[in-house]
């Protein structure tokens, strides 16, 4: 494929990886033996497993998987309400595929729709709206989730069916922004981290500015990446090469998509459709201030949370999860109690378990056999 | 109990030993820790999925482990007999005469019931077709059955029963009996079909995946995911503008030059539902082997990897209907290629990895990247109703 086979080249990958062992071997030692990044987006998850990045690093570099997976961060209470919403009579309910195996306290969409609430997976909210245009004998309702990547996106459609006047859509918001999490991770107490991945998706919305207090309040280098596996390797490089050269910064990788300013139009659409809400539960990390949209005053009409009746009942993670450290970083996915054996992609108890981008699932599927076990390739010469 | 409440862990963490020691036992600690987990999930996958649903969801309909679980529960559990618990394409049974006869069936309940490349009545014809000769056998007789919705237009089933005609006539087999019902409108989805179909196993065949050894490798006859992203873009609610044709075409010549060829083939099976990757698994789980593949040798269409990556799917979890993944001894693999290229549904055939005796039931890709990732079983369905 072109435009992306270039970010996939192994040739340029082992230069990379040269680097990466050079400049981190001068960087570790007794005090520090490993040099741990964040990468934030749960997008970057999925890539480091997907193409095995894990296993070609160096021992003096780790990757820790952050709390950037809008699945993964979406409380039980709240699947509970998109629930109750689904299967309201009447209701049409979309939602991305990710979100049909979530799991509530009972039950999850899946379900739910297997005993009769009309669920239907879209890939866009505009899919949505135009079910809401061949069903005006029914409500839709379109369960918006994500950060700032795909908020625009649902804000468009709002905007679409305010123009066209069509009563019949609304939306249940569950839209999150980056910032607040960032911070709390910052703030968490048992945190041991050398520098972030900045997500490259986020930031072609909100750019990269945003990101300035990481390195000028907690003193951590960033490096805002893209998503292919050279992308990540650079990153890498360019987080060594701050710590290396005693800098602390915002770096942009991703220049080929990520503008410094962010997309302005997109901001602009976010600031008329959403407004900030007082505080928004996170899975695993708890409540967090200012962390969540929902629809403005001039959307209000459209707000799911005001259409249907919600539950909004708070439900506690279940004991035996350990979503939020690993969210954190303070454990790796396969150091929580019940990884692996009670909760697994088929039975997850945890989000992280769910989504493909989920840091649990992303091991589970790709990374579970043992790192120190390498596989040579070598195939017979029948391949052409 | 946790990893690090076993016993062992806090012996070597806490012994008091100096600083940099202390930190290079943690790390060994944390290695041994992390296999030990390793074990523990891989002894838990060893039990067979457990059906926790009460109500039937679409996932038990993927091909992955939902299914099994549903499979597992309710139908084995109510027909448990050793023919069916081979759990293969279809059934292998022994005639009086010595001879054996392959006998298998599926339906049909493809959305749109044409897309480019096909229509359900090729899908119909090919799909049984290909089950039989995956178990070896020469594929001679099917029978065929409807399930229609009150109002459907006979025009278009005329046309999807010449679809059927056709399809039996290009793979030389011949439909012998078949059944109509007509439902409700609503309670079918325009036409659902079912094809069942029998044929011989020429004496010497012995497909099986005990048969399969390390060092055996594995050859794909084509591009794989041309069918499941066909029929998804065909239903136009992705608004991709791209057309693919499916892949839907008869195997069974392309097993017999195949097994001519390569006379020690171990394993066949057509990636259907859950693709390349589904049908690696169960291979690595029957045979208890791992399968290694490699990422740059698997023949993927620029414009199925260019779909995938936009739906965020993997190509290798996407159904194919006119290929087949065999496993053929190392010293028969370049004649198996040969001949798998020169027929016209195989001409873009590929060795694609090889088979290990380590990690047992594991499926490796080594990827283009230079790193590697196991490939699990599917969880749930990303492109339902496809075949």
């Amino acid at each position: 494929m072109r435009f992306v086979d270039e970010y996939r080249d192994p040739a340029a990958a082992r230069l990379a990886l040269a680097d990466i062992e050079a400049v981190s071997a001068r960087l570790v030692g007794p005090e520090r033996p490993v040099l741990k990044f964040m990468e934030v987006c749960g997008g970057h998850t999925h890539t480091i497993y997907k193409h095995g990045i894990e296993n070609v690093l160096p021992p003096t570099v780790e990757l820790v998987h952050g709390p950037g997976c809008p699945v993964c961060v979406i409380p039980m209470g709240r699947v509970d309400d998109a629930i109750a919403v689904a299967t309201t009579p009447g209701v049409i309910f979309t939602s991305f595929g990710d979100m049909m195996r979530v799991p509530g306290s009972g039950s999850n969409l899946l379900e739910a729709k297997a005993q009769g609430a009309d669920v239907r997976m879209v890939y866009s909210p505009l899919d949505a709206l135009r079910i809401a245009t061949e069903h005006p004998e029914a409500q839709v309702v379109f369960f918006a989730v994500g950060f700032e990547t795909t908020a625009p996106s649902t804000a468009v459609t709002l905007m679409k069916a305010r123009a066209r006047g069509i009563e019949n859509f609304s939306v249940f918001c569950n839209h999150v922004t980056i910032v607040p999490p960032l911070k709390a991770i910052l703030e968490s107490p048992d945190l041991r981290l050398d520098g972030f991945l900045g997500p490259g998706h986020v930031s072609t919305v909100i750019g990269n500015h945003p990101y300035r207090f990481v390195p000028g309040v907690y003193a951590k280098p960033l490096v805002t990446a893209g998503f292919e596996p050279l992308d990540i390797l650079s990153a890498i490089v360019m987080l060594c090469r701050q710590l290396d050269e005693g800098r602390c910064e915002v770096e942009n990788q991703y220049t080929r998509a990520v503008p410094e300013e962010g997309n302005t139009r997109a901001l602009a659409i976010l600031a008329e459709v959403f407004e900030l809400r007082p505080h928004f539960e996170w899975r695993g990390l708890g409540f967090i201030s200012q962390s969540a949209l929902k629809l403005g005053p001039a959307y209000a009409a459209f707000d799911a949370e005001e259409r249907f009746s919600i539950p909004g009942v708070r439900v506690a993670d279940p004991k035996a999860c350990q979503c939020g450290e690993v969210l954190k970083g303070v454990i790796k996915p396969w150091e929580c109690k019940v990884f692996g054996t009670a909760c697994t992609p088929e039975t997850p108890i945890g989000t992280c378990m769910v989504s493909s981008e989920g840091a649990c699932a992303a091991y589970y599927n790709y990374g579970r056999f043992t790192r120190h076990q390498t596989v040579p390739v070598e195939l017979s010469g029948a391949r052409s | 109990m946790t990893a690090a409440e076993r016993p062992g862990d806090g012996a070597a963490a806490g012994g008091g030993a100096p600083p940099d020691l202390e930190e290079a036992l943690e790390g060994r600690a944390g290695l041994e820790r992390e296999d030990a987990v390793l074990d523990r999930i891989e002894r838990w996958r060893r039990h067979r999925p457990k059906l926790r649903e009460d109500f039937v969801n679409s996932a038990h309909g993927a091909g992955g482990k939902a299914s099994a679980a549903l499979i597992d529960a309710v139908f084995l559990e109510a027909f448990r007999n050793p023919t069916l618990e081979a759990m293969a394409d279809g059934a292998v049974l022994p005639l009086p005469s010595g001879d054996r006869l392959a006998f298998s069936t599926d339906s049909f309940v493809v959305k749109p019931l044409r897309f480019p490349g096909g229509s359900i009545g090729h899908l119909a014809i090919h799909g049984t077709v290909n089950d039989l000769a995956m178990m070896g056998a020469v594929p001679q007789w099917l029978s065929t059955g409807f399930i229609i919705e009150d109002g459907f237009p006979v025009a278009e089933l005329r046309d999807i029963v010449a679809d059927m005609h056709d399809a039996a006539d290009a793979a030389g087999v011949t439909v012998v009996t078949g059944d109509t019902k007509v439902v409700n409108k609503g309670a079918a989805d325009g036409v659902y079909i079912n094809t069942a179909g029998i044929g011989l196993v020429p004496a010497g065949v012995d497909l099986r995946p005990a048969t399969v050894r390390p060092g055996d490798k594995v050859l794909v006859s084509g591009h794989v995911g041309d069918h499941g992203v066909s029929v998804m873009l065909a239903r136009g609610d992705l608004a991709l503008e791209a057309e693919i044709p499916s892949d839907t075409a008869p195997l069974n010549r392309l097993v017999a030059d195949l097994l001519a060829a390569a006379p020690h083939t171990r394993f066949l099976r057509d990636p259907t539902r859950g693709g390349l990757a589904t049908v690696c698994n169960e291979l690595a789980r029957d045979a208890e082997v791992a399968v290694v593949l490699d990422e740059a040798a698997i023949p993927v269409r620029n414009v199925v990897n260019g779909a995938c990556e936009i739906l965020g799917i993997d190509p290798y979890y996407v159904a194919n209907e006119g290929k087949l993944v065999a496993v053929v001894p190392a010293g028969e693999a370049d004649a198996a290629l040969t001949a798998m290229r020169a027929t016209p549904v195989g001409a873009d055939a590929a060795v694609i990895g090889e088979i290990r005796a380590d990690p047992p039931r594991i499926v490796i890709l080594n990827t283009r990247f230079g790193g590697n990732r196991i490939v699990d079983m599917l969880v749930g369905d990303p492109l339902p109703r496809i075949c």
